[in-house]
C-alpha cells in the first residue's frame, strides 16, 4: 500500500497556505535561469502557469494540441467564476467559500486544499482585471455579481456568457508577453504522447508534430501537466472535439495514481441528441431553470402522439403534465442541483416518458415565467441562450416549450496530487481539470474556472519551488540519455502497430461504441451487474480495437486519424479503469449514484463509514489488474451531513 | 437530404492543390456542418481514401478554431455564426456547395482545408497585452471603470481569433482584428497605460507579416461570426495617428533637453 499523505503544513486550517508560503524554500533569480520546465496544455491552468512561470525567470516550454494556445477548452466556460471578495455585503467570505465547495462535493474533497482554493480567489479577480478581463459592471463602475448554482451569496464575476473566453483571452495575453520576451517558447499542434522518467524523476516529454508527424523530445527539469478532463471518453460530451486524456494517461502509466476516476459530472441542462451523426453537446446555462418548469407527460399515450409530431406540447393540458422535479422534491423544485436533476430526467426516460424523435429528452417550459413576467423580461435574462437553442434545434423557445436532456460536462477525478500538486512521480505536477483535488465528488457552479486560475496563477508558482530548490544543481537534462531513446521506441511501436492493423473500422466506431457503453453503465447511475458488463464489453472493444481499427493517411504527415486513434485507444483503458473504480465505491455520493446505496424513496445514500477516502489507482502493467490505494479524508472543520432537497 | 460538394484537397504546404467533387447523401437538416463532412469522412475511410482535414475543436461557435470559405463566403451564408454552429437546413436540398480553405498569404495551407494562423499570435506578442504580473495586483474595485466603456470593451474582446476577416477582404487586411485588440485594451484605464506603445508595435507586427490595408470594404465586419464593428478600425487609426504625433513630440522634447 502506497502511503497517501497530502502533506499540508501542520498549522491550523486558516494559516496553512501562509504557513506554506513563509516556509517555503524559494530558487534565486539567477538559479531560475538555469532550470526548464515544460507546461502542457494551455488552457486557464497552463496558460497561468507558464506565463507566471516565465515572469519568475525560469525556462519554460508551453505545449498545445490547437494551432494556437487561446482556443483551449476553457473557452468554452459560460457562467462566470466565483471569488469571496464579499462585494455585495452578503456575508460571504473565504470560509464560506469553502464550506459551500466542501459540502457541494458532498465531503469527497480535502480541506486543505479547498481551503486554501477559497483564499486565493480574491487575489485571481485583481489580476484579471489588471490584465484587461471586461467583466460586467455596474453604472458605478464597480464589479458586478451574479448568485449561482444555489449559494446563498453573489460571488460569481462574469463575463455575459464568455467568462471562460475573457478569462483564457487574459492568460493567453499574459502568456503571449511572455513568449514575446523570450522566457516561454510555444509548441503548438504537438500531441504529448509520453512523459520521460530518469532516475524516478520527471524530466521530460515525448511528442508528435501534428503537422510534419515528426516525433521530438524535449526534456526539463519538472513537468506540469495541465490537460484539462476526460469528459470526451463518453464520445458525446460538451468538450472540445479534440480533449483528451492522454498526456495524463501516459503520466498514470508511468507511475502516477489515477484518482477517483469515476467522479464524472453530467449536467443536466443541455441540448438532446438529434442522431447518429451527433458529434458534440451543447450546453445550455443552468440559469435558465430559474424561471423554466421542467416536466414530461403524464401518459404514454402523449408521448406516443408527441413523438409522432401528431400533437405539441402546447396541446396537452395542465392536468396531464408531469411536473416531477417538483412533485419529488417540492422544497427545491426545478432548482435541485445538478445530479439529482439529471438523474430525475434519466428515470422519466428510462420509464417511456421521455419526449423528443429519440425519446430521450423532457420539457424545459417558460410558458409560466412568459405569461407571468412577459416576453421582454424573459429575453433579457436569456435572449442569447434561446437564439442559440433555436440556431441548433430549429425550434422557438418563445413558443413550444425547449427539449432537453443531460450531457457529460466535467470531470472531478484525475491524477492524484498532494497539497503542493505534485503527483505520486517526482517532479510532475497536475493542475486544474486534470488533478482530482479540489471538487469532491461534484463541482459547483463557477468554481472550475476558479480552481485552474489559482493553479496556475498562485498555488504551482510557489509549491514548485520547492521541489526545483534541490534542483538547482542538476544540469540541463540531454535528450540522449537512454530513458528518451528507450520511450521514443515505445511510441513509434505503438504508431506502427496501429498504423500497421489495416482493419476495416473507423477510430470514430470504436469512439462511439465505448461512449454508449460508458453512458449506459457508468453514467448518470450505476449498479454491480451493469458495471461487471460494463467491464466485459470494454475487454471485447480493446481487442477489437487493436484488431480491427483502420487509419488512412501516413506517419509523417497531417493525419487527425492516427491522432484520434491514439487518443481513442487511450480512453478505451481509462474507461475501463473508471468501470473499476465504480464498482468499488459501493455508495451514492455526489455525482456517482450506486443504485444499491439509495434511501427507500430512491435518494443518493452515502457511506462515510467505509468510504469517506479518495480512492487512487496504481497503474500494473498492461493485462495486470491496478491497484487501488487510499487517501483518508479528515473533516476537522466541517461535519458532514446527508444532503436533502425534499 | 443529397449534396453535391466541390471541396478544395491539397496534400501539403507545398502541393498545388484543386477541387474535388464528393457527393454526401442521406444528410439530417439537423445535421451541423461539421456533422456532415465527418459522415462524409467516414465514407472516404471506409473505401481507403485519405478522409478531408479541417479545422475544429469546441463546434459550440467560441474557440475560433473552425474556418471554411463556403460558397465564397467565410463561415458561409448565416450571419453572425461560425461554420461549426452552421445547420445544413441552412442550404437547399441538391444544392452544389463549394467548400475552400481561407485565401491569404499570410495564413498558408497546411493540408486540405487547414491554414497556419500563427501570423495573428504573432501579432499579439507584439503587444497585445497588458504588463502586469501574477501578484502585487490592487484590489479590483479600486479603479473603477463606467459600464459604458466596459461594455464596448467587452465588444471588442468578444473576437474568437479565427480570420474570418482577413478571409473576407479583398486586400486580406488584418485591421479588424488588430483593431478589436486595440480597442479592447485602450478603452480601459488598465489597458491606457501602454496605449501608445501598444498600437505602434502591433501595427509595425500586422504590415511586417504580409496583411494587406485596409480599404473601407467592411466586408470584415459583415462576414465575422462575432459582429466586431468596423469603428474598433477606425479606434485603432485614430490611437495611432496620436501616438505617431506623441512619439514625434517626444523625439523633439529629448532633442531640445
Amino acid at each position: 500500500m502506497i502511503n497517501l499523505n497530502a502533506g499540508a503544513p501542520k498549522a491550523p486550517l486558516a494559516e496553512q497556505w501562509s504557513s506554506y508560503k513563509a516556509n517555503c524554500r524559494l530558487v534565486n533569480p539567477n538559479n531560475k535561469r538555469k532550470l526548464d520546465i515544460i507546461v502542457v496544455g494551455t488552457g486557464l491552468a497552463g496558460a497561468s502557469a507558464a506565463a507566471t512561470l516565465g515572469q519568475l525567470g525560469y525556462n519554460v516550454k508551453s505545449f498545445c494540441y490547437q494551432d494556437t494556445p487561446r482556443r483551449a477548452h476553457s473557452i468554452a466556460a459560460q457562467g462566470g467564476i466565483n471569488a469571496a471578495k464579499n462585494y455585495q455585503n452578503d456575508g460571504d467570505n473565504v470560509f464560506r467559500l469553502f464550506y459551500d465547495t466542501i459540502k457541494g462535493g458532498d465531503y469527497r474533497a480535502r480541506e486543505s486544499n479547498v481551503y486554501r482554493l477559497a483564499s486565493i480567489s480574491p487575489e485571481i479577480i485583481d489580476l484579471c482585471v489588471a490584465q484587461g478581463v471586461p467583466f460586467a459592471r455596474e453604472y458605478g463602475g464597480l464589479l458586478a455579481n451574479r448568485s449561482f448554482g444555489g449559494t446563498q451569496v453573489s460571488r460569481t464575476f462574469y463575463a455575459r456568457g464568455q467568462t471562460g473566453q475573457q478569462l483564457l483571452i487574459g492568460a493567453y495575453s499574459a502568456l503571449s508577453r511572455q513568449i514575446a520576451a523570450g522566457s516561454v517558447k510555444l509548441y503548438n499542434r504537438r500531441d504529448v504522447l509520453d512523459i520521460v522518467i530518469v532516475d524516478g524523476k520527471a524530466r521530460g516529454v515525448i511528442v508528435r508534430n501534428l503537422v510534419t508527424g515528426e516525433i521530438e523530445r524535449h526534456s526539463a527539469h519538472a513537468v506540469v501537466l495541465a490537460t484539462g478532463g476526460y469528459g470526451n471518453v463518453f464520445y458525446l460530451s460538451t468538450n472540445a472535439m479534440g480533449s483528451n486524456v492522454t498526456p495524463a494517461w501516459s503520466a498514470y502509466k508511468k507511475g502516477a495514481l489515477f484518482a477517483n476516476p469515476c467522479f464524472t459530472q453530467i449536467h443536466p441542462t443541455c441540448i438532446p441528441v438529434h442522431g447518429e451523426f451527433q458529434s458534440k453537446l451543447t450546453l445550455m446555462s443552468e440559469s435558465l431553470r430559474n424561471d423554466g418548469r421542467i416536466w414530461v407527460p403524464k401518459a404514454k399515450e402523449d408521448v406516443e402522439l408527441l413523438r409522432q409530431k401528431k400533437i405539441t406540447p402546447e396541446q396537452i393540458h395542465e392536468s396531464k403534465r408531469d411536473y416531477y422535479l417538483e412533485r419529488r422534491y417540492p422544497a427545491f423544485g426545478n432548482l435541485v442541483p445538478r445530479d439529482v436533476a439529471s438523474r430525475a430526467a434519466k428515470e422519466r426516460c428510462d420509464e417511456g416518458y421521455g419526449v423528443g424523435s429519440s425519446g430521450r429528452a423532457v420539457f424545459l417550459d417558460f410558458s409560466d415565467s412568459i405569461n407571468r413576467l412577459g416576453v421582454e423580461a424573459i429575453s433579457a435574462r436569456y435572449g442569447n441562450l434561446f437564439q442559440m437553442y433555436e440556431r441548433i434545434v430549429d425550434d422557438n423557445p418563445y413558443q413550444t416549450p425547449m427539449m432537453i436532456y443531460p450531457a457529460v460536462h466535467y470531470t472531478m477525478g484525475g491524477l492524484w496530487v498532494d497539497y503542493e500538486l505534485m503527483t505520486t512521480v517526482p517532479g510532475l505536477y497536475s493542475i486544474g481539470e486534470c488533478n482530482f483535488s479540489d471538487h469532491g465528488a461534484n463541482r459547483l457552479g463557477a468554481s472550475a474556472l476558479m480552481q485552474g486560475l489559482a493553479d496556475g496563477y498562485f498555488v504551482l508558482p510557489y509549491t514548485i519551488s520547492a521541489y526545483l530548490s534541490n534542483e538547482i544543481h542538476t544540469p540541463p537534462i540531454q535528450t540522449t540519455l537512454p530513458e528518451f531513446h528507450t520511450a521514443v521506441h515505445d511510441v513509434n511501436d505503438r504508431l506502427s502497430q496501429l498504423k500497421g492493423t489495416k482493419g476495416k473500422t473507423s477510430v470514430d466506431h470504436f469512439h462511439k461504441t465505448l461512449g454508449k457503453i460508458m453512458w449506459e453503465y457508468c453514467g448518470m447511475s450505476r449498479s454491480e451487474s451493469g458495471l461487471q458488463k460494463a467491464l466485459g464489453l470494454i475487454g471485447e472493444l480493446k481487442a477489437d480495437f487493436a484488431s480491427d481499427v483502420s487509419i488512412p493517411g501516413g506517419m509523417k504527415e497531417y493525419n487527425p486519424e492516427l491522432e484520434k486513434a491514439w487518443r481513442v485507444q487511450d480512453f478505451i483503458e481509462l474507461g475501463d479503469l473508471m468501470v473499476r473504480d465504480a464498482l468499488e465505491r459501493k455508495e451514492s455520493c455526489g455525482g456517482h449514484f450506486r443504485e444499491e446505496s439509495q434511501t427507500p424513496d430512491g435518494e443518493a445514500l452515502r457511506n462515510d463509514e467505509k468510504f469517506a477516502h479518495v480512492a487512487a489507482w496504481e497503474f500494473k502493467g498492461d493485462g495486470a489488474s491496478p491497484v487501488r490505494h487510499r487517501e483518508e479524508l479528515r473533516f476537522d472543520t466541517v461535519k458532514p451531513s446527508q444532503r436533502s432537497y425534499k | 437530404m443529397i449534396f453535391t460538394l466541390k471541396i478544395w484537397r491539397q496534400k501539403n504546404a507545398s502541393d498545388k492543390g484543386g477541387l474535388v467533387t464528393y457527393k454526401a447523401e442521406d444528410v439530417s437538416p439537423d445535421s451541423s456542418f461539421f456533422e456532415m463532412l465527418d459522415q462524409l469522412n467516414q465514407q472516404l475511410i471506409a473505401k481507403g481514401e485519405d478522409p478531408v482535414a479541417f479545422d475544429h475543436d469546441c463546434r459550440e461557435g467560441i474557440c475560433g478554431t473552425c474556418s471554411l470559405y463556403i460558397n465564397g463566403r467565410p463561415h458561409g451564408p448565416l450571419k453572425g455564426t461560425t461554420t461549426c454552429q452552421l445547420h445544413m437546413r441552412s442550404f437547399r436540398n441538391g444544392e452544389t456547395i463549394y467548400v475552400e480553405p481561407w485565401r491569404c498569404g499570410a495564413f498558408p495551407v497546411i493540408k486540405d482545408l487547414i491554414v497556419d494562423r500563427s501570423a495573428f499570435d504573432k501579432i499579439i506578442q507584439a503587444g497585445g497585452y497588458v504588463s502586469v504580473n501574477s501578484g502585487g495586483i490592487p484590489d479590483a474595485n479600486t479603479i473603477p471603470v463606467p459600464k459604458p466603456d466596459a461594455d464596448a470593451a467587452f465588444d471588442a474582446a468578444a473576437c474568437i481569433g479565427c480570420g474570418a476577416c482577413v478571409a473576407s477582404c479583398p486586400n486580406a487586411s488584418a485591421m479588424l482584428f488588430v483593431g478589436a485588440k486595440v480597442s479592447h485594451l485602450a478603452l480601459l484605464p488598465q489597458g491606457r497605460v501602454e496605449a501608445e506603445h501598444r498600437v505602434q508595435k502591433m501595427v509595425a507586427t500586422m504590415d511586417s507579416l504580409g496583411f494587406g490595408n485596409c480599404s473601407n470594404t467592411y466586408a470584415c465586419e459583415a462576414e465575422c461570426p462575432k459582429e466586431i464593428a468596423v469603428t474598433n478600425i477606425a479606434r485603432m487609426n485614430r490611437e495611432y495617428l496620436a501616438a505617431k504625433l506623441f512619439a514625434e513630440k517626444e523625439k523633439q522634447i529629448s532633442f531640445t533637453l
